[in-house]
This record gives C-alpha cells, structure tokens and sequence, in this order.
C-alpha cells in the first residue's frame, strides 16, 4: 500500500538548486535590468496618471542629477555620504551582526559635533580647537552607539538587528532633546552654525569626496589584506570554526563594531562640520538603511559599492527632479521608484544565486521493481 | 480622576494602533521573518480602507452621516486586509520562495508602502471621511453615562474590540493549538518542523499573510478612527509602524501582553501632553523612554536566557531545504 501510494505522488514541478556557475557579466546584466523595469514602471505610473511622456521622465531623470555644476556636485556628494555608510556596514554585515543603526550611529556623532559648534562657539572659544575637540568625540560617539548593541551581543546574544533599531529612536529622541534645550525661539529648527565649520575644501563637497576614497582605499586593504578582515570573515561563516581556529569573537565583534560605528560617527561629523552647520532628527536622511541594500546589491565589495551607491543616489536625486516637475509635492514617486527597484534587484538576486529545475517529462521515468524506490531516468543509464 | 476619564481612554484609543501592528509582527516573527516592512505594511493598509471607505461613502454623498454602520466598517477592513494582503504577498514571495534577505526586503517595502500611499492618497476623494470616521467611531449610547468605568470600558469604536479580540485570539491560537506549535516549531528551527512533515512555505505564508492583514488594520484604525479621517503623510503612520516593532520586543512575543504592553505604550506616548508644569526639554525626555525600555527588556530578557521569552531562533533567516 505504502509504496503505491509514493509512486502516485508525482516529483514535484520543479525545484530550486544553488548554483554558482553564473558569470559575472550575466549576473550584472540581470541586475542592471531589474534597475531599468524599475524605471520603466514608473514611467507607466506617470503616463497614466500625469500623461507624461517617458522620454521626458528619462530627461528629467538625468537633468536632477547632472543638470548644472551644482546638481552634479551635489550628486557626487551624496554618493559619497552613501558610500562611506556603506563602508561602515560593510565589516559588520561580513561578519553577519545585522547592524540596522548606522542611521542612529551618523545622528549621535552629528550631534555631538553640532553641540561642540554651538556651545563651545556661544562660549568663543577658537574655531581651530573647537574641530580638534569635536574630530574625536563625534567619531567616539558613533563607536560608543555601535559597542553597546555589540557588547550584549558578543556577552548574551542580544538580538542584534533589534537592539539597533532601537538605538535609532533613542538617537533621534536625544537630537529632539537637544533642539528643544537649544533653540529658544517657536521654530524649533536651529539656526546655521557659524563656529567651528569644518575646513572648506574648494567648495563645499569635496572634503567629504576626499573622505569618502580615502576610506574606501582602506576598508578594502583591511578587508582583504589585515589579519583583522580575514578574522571577521571566519566569524560571519560560521562561529564555531571561528573558535576552534583560536579566534577570539568576542573581541572581534566589539572590535568591528567600534570601526564601523565610529565610521559612522565621521559621516554625522562631515553632515554636521561640513554640509548642514545645523540638525535635525532627519539629518542622517535615512542613509543607515538605504546604505544596507547599497552594501547588500554590491554583494559587500567596496569597489562594486560605488556603483551601487551611485545608482541609488542617481535614482533618488533623479526622481525628485521628476516629482518637481510634474507637480507632484511629496516624496512620493522617488519612493516608490526606489522601492520597485529594489524589489526587483532582490528578486534578480534569486535568480543569479539558485536554478529553478522543472521536472522531467513523465515517460522518461521507468519504474522497475515496485520495491525499488529510485526511479531512473534516461541520462542516468 | 483625569487620570481615568481622559488619559486612560485615549491611551487605550493610541494603543490600538501598537496593538494591531505588533500582533500582526508576532505572528510573522513566530515563523522567523522579521519584517522590518510592518511600517510599510501598515501605511497599505491605510490606503486600502482609505479607498474603500471612499468607495462606500460615495454612495451617501447627500447625506453622509446616515450611512450604515456595518457596512462601513466591513466594507473599509476587507479593502484595508485586500492592500495589506497585496503588501504581504510581495513580502512573502520574495523572502519566502525567492529566500530573499528579510532586512533588506522589508526595508524595502518601508520605502515603497510609504512612496504607494503618499501617492495615492492624494488622488482619492477625502471630503467624506470625518464623516465616516464619526460612523466607525460610533460607541455603545450609555457608555458615556457610566462616567470613567464606561469611558474606559465601553467608550471606544468598533476597531479597539476588534484589536483586543484579534491579540486573544492570536495567543490562544499560538499557545493552545497545534497550528500554532507548528508555527512555532518552524520559527525555532525549520529544518526539524519540515523533517515533521509540516509544509513549512504554505506556514511561512500563512503567517506572514494574515500577519500583514491584522498589521494593516493598525494603519486604517489611525487614519479612520484616531485621527479622525485627516491626512497628512505616511511618516505619521510609519512611526507608529516602528513602535510596533519596539512593542513585540517588550512584550517577548505574547500577544496576550500586547494588550497591556500597547496601552503602557500609549501611556508613554500622550502621558508628556498632560502632565502640567513640565519643561518642553522633558517632553522630549519622556518620548524617549519607550524605546530605552523596549532595550532594556531586550536585554534583560537575553541574560536572563529563559526559553519563552527569547526571539524565534531561525528569525531573520532563510530557509532552503538544501542547505545544512
């Protein structure tokens, strides 16, 4: 009885099998793809619901993005401030600690550095020494916000994507404090601060263009070549492997924790020091988690991340343009465009990482001997 | 005495909107997937009973206060569950069938449900929905005649019921029935609830199914009967959205202390509003203090290390068959 019943089950239609055989090129393709139906989907929307012509949607796209000197700059920039957050991800995410908090890591070290500006100017004391003081503590204070989430995980296995999260808010909630202890006047936006701006290099975003390579130079010799990379991998494959080779892992998760939170903190000290001058709780601009899927679509190599960041900066500043100029006042159709392409990046993914195998055509299955239970197909004789 | 009469029953009304999102987040959670796109999630929801409460009060556009009840809030909870089911569904395929990273996918959802209402929202006909919000608001007559003990009790909208109910049933469901052991079998370890012989996809979407459609009930009670049918953007309910996520940590995964936990919540969350004679600094203060708790109670539970108040293990990971 029982083996009949197992031979009227049919194999299934199909199944799913790892592969690792795809080239690179495909693979790229594939994902370049997943971007272009993104913006195509949006062109639909607007067609239909502004009557927009795609060729314009197209053209406002890159107007936004490299429309003047300033756009371009300015899209430089934010690819820059993207990258760098990436790079801070980028340890973490190795050594698979779900760091979701570099948004509420950026806003502590911004904050310190905008309460070193605003109460070490109100008190005159010498720009020179304010940028002395407050370099060190904003990117100490990043590295704190990142330790603690990683101390309780390293000692009692916290949930680490969690506990980060959570730091976000309490982030946000001290900025709030701060700008109602700071701004006396209704507006509750804090004036531009003129004390203790961060050097000006040329003009306003090449500092953080110079910070952003510089970085990247060294979170990749650290990553492939420093003991400390390689260690932080083993971990992320598998801790037990980790601990029989006589990796400390405790060490090695506050340790990265402290890199990648304190790099975080520098993010906040450049938006604070030197492109803002004020904040707010959405100063970080959501960065920590648009900088999670630019380190995930770049597969967490820094060099593939500054095309990944770029195409995320392009998108959104592109489609702000096209927002202005079809009328349309929210965020809105920047949203949802970066949302269908991530969608459709994360579901090219599947398809670059498994094979679906459909299932063989019927004849082709012999059943010899009812005891028997592996069928044969023909390729196997 | 203001205590019971007006800061009580309105906690109770904010803490629905907890309650709806972090029940709907447990269920989910129970089958491993941390969905960080419960904002997302909720914000589809809005939008759906948004549409259907349009839908339905067109049809009453001469004199809106007389249309029905019942058909109202049927009407806007099966278009606010069809757009949160469309949200789950993306969510689910993807993390499910294509195994997809959870993180990233429900960030992703965040910023597309935000982007989908913020959108549409401003297309649809809202001129009628004070009035539908009054409608679903509608309370039992006497409940203001019993003085705080109706106020609270008996004084809210047909929804703060149906979230209470919904967080009962969950956590009857989840502890007392074999459907939910199973569930909770899979979010523990999949590969043993599979080797059961329990159909770990068809659980994994079940939950995250009927996860999105209570969540989304959070988003449509917010607009509908807290806020009283204005609208701004989806950051407003996205907040929210966040906060439940906070809220199942500190609850450790009962539903039933949902209940509870969602109006200490909401408590936390008017409570600076009241208080007389408190600086404008410590109002910021105290809106901190849900998530300094949430830490805490995240932390406090993983020392401590007792199994039932721990995170699903296999949360946040996929699940392929031929992986080991």
């Amino acid at each position: 009885m029982m083996t009949n019943k197992l031979f009227k089950n049919k194999e299934p239609l199909f199944h799913v099998v790892k592969r690792t055989d795809i080239p690179s090129w495909k693979a790229w393709l594939f994902r370049g793809g997943a971007i272009l139906f993104g913006i195509l989907i949006i062109c639909l929307l607007l067609l239909i619901m502004k009557g927009a012509n795609p060729f314009v949607v197209f053209g406002e796209l890159f107007n936004g993005c490299f429309g003047s000197s300033r756009r371009t700059w300015l899209t430089f920039r934010q690819t820059a401030l993207l990258l760098t957050v990436g790079l801070a991800l980028i340890p973490a995410f190795k050594m698979k600690f779900w760091n979701l908090g570099a948004n509420g890591q950026i806003l502590i070290g911004a904050l310190v550095s905008i309460m070193c500006m605003f109460y070490m100017g109100k008190a005159g004391v010498n720009d020179a020494v304010i940028i002395i003081v407050m370099i060190p503590l904003s990117i100490l204070a990043g590295a704190i916000w990142a330790v603690i989430p990683a101390i309780f995980k390293a000692y009692f296995d916290t949930n680490e994507s969690l506990f980060t999260l959570m730091m976000n808010y309490i982030a946000e909630g001290l900025v709030a404090v701060f700008l109602s202890a700071a701004v006396t006047s209704g507006s509750g936006t804090l004036d531009i601060q003129q004390a203790g701006n961060l050097p000006r290099l040329g003009n306003d975003h090449l500092l953080t263009i110079i910070v952003s390579i510089v970085l990247l130079v060294v979170m990749f010799i650290y990553l492939k070549y420093h003991k400390h990379g390689y260690e932080l991998e083993v971990v992320g494959e598998s801790q037990n492997t980790a601990k029989y080779v006589g990796i400390n892992v405790k060490k090695v998760v506050i340790r990265t924790l402290i890199l990648s939170g304190a790099i975080c903190g520098l993010v906040g000290l450049l938006l604070a020091g030197a492109i803002d001058h004020t904040i707010s709780t959405t100063t970080a601009n959501n960065m920590g988690f648009t900088a999670i899927m630019v380190a995930w679509l770049a597969k967490f190599n820094p060099f593939l991340m500054v095309g990944t960041s770029f195409i995320i900066t392009f998108l959104g500043r592109g489609m702000s343009q096209v927002q202005t100029r079809f009328d349309i006042t929210n965020d809105s159709i920047s949203d949802i465009a970066i949302g269908l392409v991530y969608f459709a990046i994360i579901a090219v993914e599947f398809f670059v990482s498994y094979k679906v195998v459909f299932r063989k055509k019927a004849p082709h299955i012999e059943v010899k001997e009812q005891n028997n239970l592996v069928t044969e197909t023909k390729e196997d004789k | 005495m203001i205590f019971f009469n007006t800061i009580l029953p309105s906690a109770i009304s904010i803490a629905t909107i907890f309650l709806f999102g972090c029940v709907g987040e447990i269920i989910m959670e129970k089958s491993g997937h941390l969905n960080l796109g419960i904002p997302g999630v909720m914000c589809f929801g809005t939008l759906g009973g948004c549409v259907g409460v349009s839908i339905f009060m067109s049809s009453y556009s001469s004199d809106p206060l007389s249309a029905p009840w019942f058909g109202l809030v049927l009407i806007s909870l099966l278009f606010s569950a069809l757009f949160s089911l469309i949200a789950g569904l993306i969510y689910a395929f993807l993390t499910v069938t294509l195994k997809c990273n959870q993180n990233v996918t429900g960030l992703a959802l965040t910023t597309f449900g935000g982007g989908v209402v913020d959108l549409f929202m401003s297309t649809i006909d809202k001129s009628y929905f004070s009035y539908a919000s009054k409608i679903i608001r509608y309370h039992l007559p006497f409940a203001d005649s019993l003085g705080a003990f109706g106020k609270i009790f008996f004084g809210h909208g047909i929804l703060v019921y149906l979230g209470i109910v919904i967080a009962l049933i969950t956590a009857f469901i989840l502890k007392k029935t074999r459907v939910g052991l199973s569930l909770r079998s899979i979010g523990e370890n999949p590969a043993t609830a599979d080797a059961q012989g329990i159909n770990v996809t068809k659980y994994k979407y079940g939950a995250i199914l009927i996860g999105s459609i209570i969540a989304g009930f959070g988003g449509l009670f917010y607009v509908m009967d807290y806020v009283g049918g204005s609208w701004e953007n989806s950051g407003t309910i996205q907040a929210f959205g966040w906060l439940a996520l906070a809220l199942v940590i500190f609850t450790v995964w009962r539903p039933s202390l949902a209940i509870i936990g969602s109006i200490i919540f909401g408590l936390f969350f008017i409570l600076p509003s009241y208080v007389s004679g408190i600086s404008f600094v410590t109002m910021k203060v105290l809106k901190i203090l849900p998530y300094v708790i949430t830490v805490i109670v995240l932390i406090i539970t993983s020392i401590v290390g007792k199994k039932g108040v721990q995170p699903p293990s296999s949360l946040g990971q996929s699940y392929f068959r031929e992986e080991r």
